[in-house]
């Protein structure tokens, strides 16, 4: 349909459209029960390591800050579970290799009550007060980067950022979590969203939203309504709910803000260049909640979905729950499962083993039967035939072909410094069309690392 | 219960080589059916000995290894019915044989076969075949002949290595010997006279030489492009720029050249700029790319059409099209996102949703809307209330 798409305006050139999957939009967020035991890795966000500050055989109650460090770019972790502290080491993580973690035995008939906590009053409290209570709630990006929230939102000296960009698009198959947030959390969606307006200074807020759910349109717009006929509105600014049109990777924040303002944030650089922040609306609902509380983050809202769960759904999971765990209670017990992959299914990565934990950036766990993987699977790879779907689809306009082939030869230079290859963000779309099934993300991946180590080594 | 380790994407469209080629030797199947039916038993015997000619040397050269890919890819039988289709119809069998072999040898399994080759493969095989039988493929029986269904061509039958038999002496019992070995394009290059554009399109009616039908070949290149399986802008570019070059020559000078109309609809120029300058491995990958391979391509065959020895100039053209690929695509290269005048001028697309500017307070007051052109499936209207609308 290339010649349709010309005629057709869209948000952002190319991109793919995945068959959406999304099994779970319309079932209600429940809560799932504790496990027995939950382990918190200490390394669950990009940045500095916290290091554990509680001692073995601690009580500690659900809430407690049980990890933290003095570095800017990191965040401290709080105790998902009332319990004992049993151990203090390393298990095995999402990534594979094994992290220090803590791992606490919950008490039987512990409550999920948030026991821990000091609300407070932000009438009046600067920016950087703000920022200090968002590095204290061990916020970071709950849309899969697990960027610390604080630091994202901190506007660098030069900087001046007059726009929230608030990102619900959810592109990804299957994910319906920061949908379900959207619908059923719309006000805490828009209290979060304007302590993060009083914290960048933005004077506009705008949550972009894929056209493909409609329902949360309408409910974060009824939300921003409420807000305005509070006593005293909305005194930060305005709050826009907009639609853009539904296509993969529009999550991207690069696309979004091309969808929305319709500019191209240059080659290397980031929104706050052109004054914006960008935020995921689950992160922002969730800092809604806990912010006025003053309260750590202990869990997080999951899509447990796939075509091997047999009550799909999304689900509040406590930070450190084993996936073991979850898929047990979604009914998925011991399934043909031939693949578990821990966020969406164009970027998320395959566990490696069921007793890995949620972790505070894990937003969808997908149990793959192997049905819809086979011709992935059983499909014979073929040299490039040159076809140039890729190049249709690559969002970011690169030219996949030449640089797998390039990647292929281990040209791992030229593929870097003539055919842009840092600009690649991995999101999938070459290798999901490739007719002659090549491995072109992996390829890229494995090509940025190297370019990464020799930029070191040099 | 053991659980498996991939890297993304996880999930995968379904859209395979093997589907591509099925679908493209699919699309070929009426023009051949048509072709069938205007020449009759010998077209059909070229095809299949053609066809089977690739199809074996394209097995012959999968086992001894020495290239990728299979049989069961279905790109030998492209390669064979495109080049039974550009070859005449009445052309020996065991010539076609040996173009069907060099087709799938020189052409293919040289380079490493499947995305490797350099040039198209049927057009190999065929240049190949001008070069070695030059008398065979110039001689075209005229189409539509009485009892082409029980008859074969008598040059079809040739011996391996041997001549084929003049068919004049055959086409004198016909009837029809007025017409015998021209094509519309020899008979314009060579006596001056223009086949009529009627003839031309649908290739039904009279006996004039012509190869397969045009029309029947866009329409199967349309469906062929809307399932994506072909790029649309070289078919596009070759034709535009065949049909630009072809006008500009006729406005300068009428009596010298023929209408534009001739150009494109005579010859192989519409099955070449479908079917075969579109061959996947030999063009440009790079959007800006093909407009510049199609360009090219429709150039050199007006230029080779007028200006050379040989009536026909489409095989070459894309040739050194195919040559110039390489070239074509290294100054190309699509502009990554980020990186274009706009992104550098920090400059917003006409028509965005939103006021970039930061002095921007109220959308309603900057007059902005959202543009008409974007389709937004199920967008709720501004003064929807929850509920309403069922789930």
């Amino acid at each position: 349909m290339k010649l349709l798409s010309y005629f057709r305006g869209e948000a952002f050139q190319r991109g793919v459209h995945p068959p959406s999957c999304k099994l779970t939009a319309q079932t209600h967020i429940r809560r799932l029960p504790f496990p027995q035991k939950v382990t918190v890795p200490m390394s669950q966000h990009i940045g500095k390591v916290p290091h554990p500050t509680v001692k073995l055989r601690e009580e500690v109650v659900r809430g407690q800050p049980i990890a933290r460090t003095s570095d800017w770019l990191s965040v401290p972790h709080h105790a998902p579970v009332t319990g004992v502290v049993e151990f203090i080491g390393l298990r095995p993580s999402a990534r594979g290799p094994w992290v220090e973690s803590i791992v606490i035995r919950a008490h039987p008939g512990a409550t999920q009550e948030d026991l821990w906590g000091r609300p407070r009053d932000f009438t009046g409290a600067a920016g950087s007060e703000i920022l200090q209570a968002i590095w204290d709630t061990g916020m970071v990006g709950l849309g899969g980067a697990a960027f610390p929230t604080h630091a994202k939102l901190t506007v660098p000296k030069q900087a001046k950022v007059h726009t929230l960009v608030v990102n619900g698009c959810e592109c990804e198959p299957y994910l319906t979590c920061d949908h379900r947030v959207m619908v059923e959390q719309a006000d805490d969606l828009i209290i979060g969203i304007r302590y993060a307006m009083r914290a960048t200074g933005a004077v506009r807020a705008i949550v972009g939203i894929e056209d493909n759910k409609p329902d949360a349109v309408i409910a974060v717009r009824a939300a921003i309504e409420r807000a305005a006929h509070l006593p005293g509105g909305v005194p930060e600014g305005e709050i826009h709910a907009e639609p853009v049109p539904t296509k993969y990777p529009q999550g991207s924040e690069k696309m979004l803000i091309m969808a929305l303002f319709g500019v191209e944030i240059p080659a290397g650089g980031l929104p706050v260049s052109l004054g914006m922040v960008v935020n995921n609306v689950g992160t922002l609902a969730a800092l809604g909640r806990l912010l006025p509380a003053g309260r750590g983050l202990t869990e997080r809202v999951v899509t447990v979905t796939g075509p091997g769960v047999a009550k799909p759904g999304d689900y509040i999971v406590p930070l450190g729950t084993p996936i073991r765990f979850v898929l047990d209670y979604a009914g998925a017990p011991g399934v043909a499962a031939r693949q578990i992959v821990l966020g969406g299914p164009m970027m998320g990565q395959a566990a490696a083993s069921l007793d890995v934990p949620i972790t505070k950036g894990m937003s969808g766990v997908l149990v793959m039967r192997g049905d819809e993987l086979s011709d992935h699977e059983g499909r014979k790879t073929y040299p490039c035939i040159k076809c140039a779907e890729c190049v249709e689809s690559c969002p970011m306009g690169l030219n996949p072909s030449t640089l797998g082939m390039l990647a292929a030869k281990r040209e791992y230079d030229l593929m870097g410094a003539q055919f842009h290859l840092g600009e690649c963000f991995e999101c999938g779309c070459c290798s999901y069309v490739c007719p002659s099934n090549i491995p072109l993300v992996q390829q890229f991946r494995v090509a940025k690392q190297i370019l990464r180590e020799k930029a070191i080594s040099k | 219960m053991t659980i498996e380790i991939r890297s993304a994407p996880h999930i995968k469209s379904t859209t395979s080589v093997e589907q591509i080629m099925r679908h493209v030797v699919w699309s070929l199947l009426p023009v051949c059916a048509f072709y069938v039916y205007q020449y009759g038993l010998s077209a059909l015997a070229s095809m299949v000995v053609v066809t089977a000619s690739c199809l074996a040397t394209e097995r012959l050269f999968v086992k001894t290894g020495t290239q990728s890919g299979d049989i069961r890819d279905f790109s030998a039988v492209i390669t064979g019915l495109l080049l039974a289709l550009s070859l005449p119809p009445g052309f020996p069998l065991w010539m076609g044989v040996v173009a069907g072999f060099v087709a799938i040898a020189m052409g293919k399994a040289l380079f490493g076969g499947i995305g490797f080759n350099v040039f198209n493969p049927a057009l190999v095989g065929r240049a190949f075949a001008q070069a070695a039988f030059p008398q065979a493929i110039a001689s075209y029986t005229p189409s539509f002949l009485p009892g082409r269904f029980y008859e074969m061509i008598p040059s079809s039958m040739a011996f391996p290595l041997m001549q084929p038999a003049d068919v004049s002496e055959w086409l004198k019992l016909k009837h029809l010997d007025a017409l015998a070995g021209a094509t519309p394009l020899a008979k314009w290059k060579f006596e001056g006279v223009l086949a009529s554009a009627e003839e031309l399109v649908t290739s039904l009616s009279g006996h004039m030489a012509v190869g397969p039908s045009p029309a029947l070949i866009l329409v199967c290149g349309i469906y062929l492009a809307f399932r994506r399986h072909l790029d649309w802008r070289i078919p596009a570019a070759i034709l535009g720029c065949a049909g630009l070059t072809a006008w500009l020559l006729f406005a300068f000078s009428p009596e010298r050249y023929p209408n534009p109309f001739f150009m494109l609809f005579s010859g192989g120029l519409i099955l070449g700029a479908i079917y075969m300058a579109t061959d996947m491995a030999t063009s440009p990958v790079t959007p800006k790319g093909m407009w510049v391979y199609g360009a090219l391509i429709g150039l050199l065959t007006v230029v080779i059409r007028y200006y050379s020895g040989l009536p026909e100039g489409v095989m070459y053209a894309i040739l050194l099209g195919n040559a110039a690929t390489p070239l074509i695509e290294k100054i190309t290269q699509p502009t990554p996102f980020g990186k274009s005048a706009l992104a550098r001028l920090g400059q917003a697309k006409r028509g965005a949703s939103y006021a970039l500017h930061p002095g921007y307070i109220s959308r309603e007051d900057a007059g902005a809307v959202t543009p008409k052109k974007r389709f937004l499936r199920n967008k709720p209207k501004p003064n929807e209330r929850p509920g309403e609308r069922e789930p």
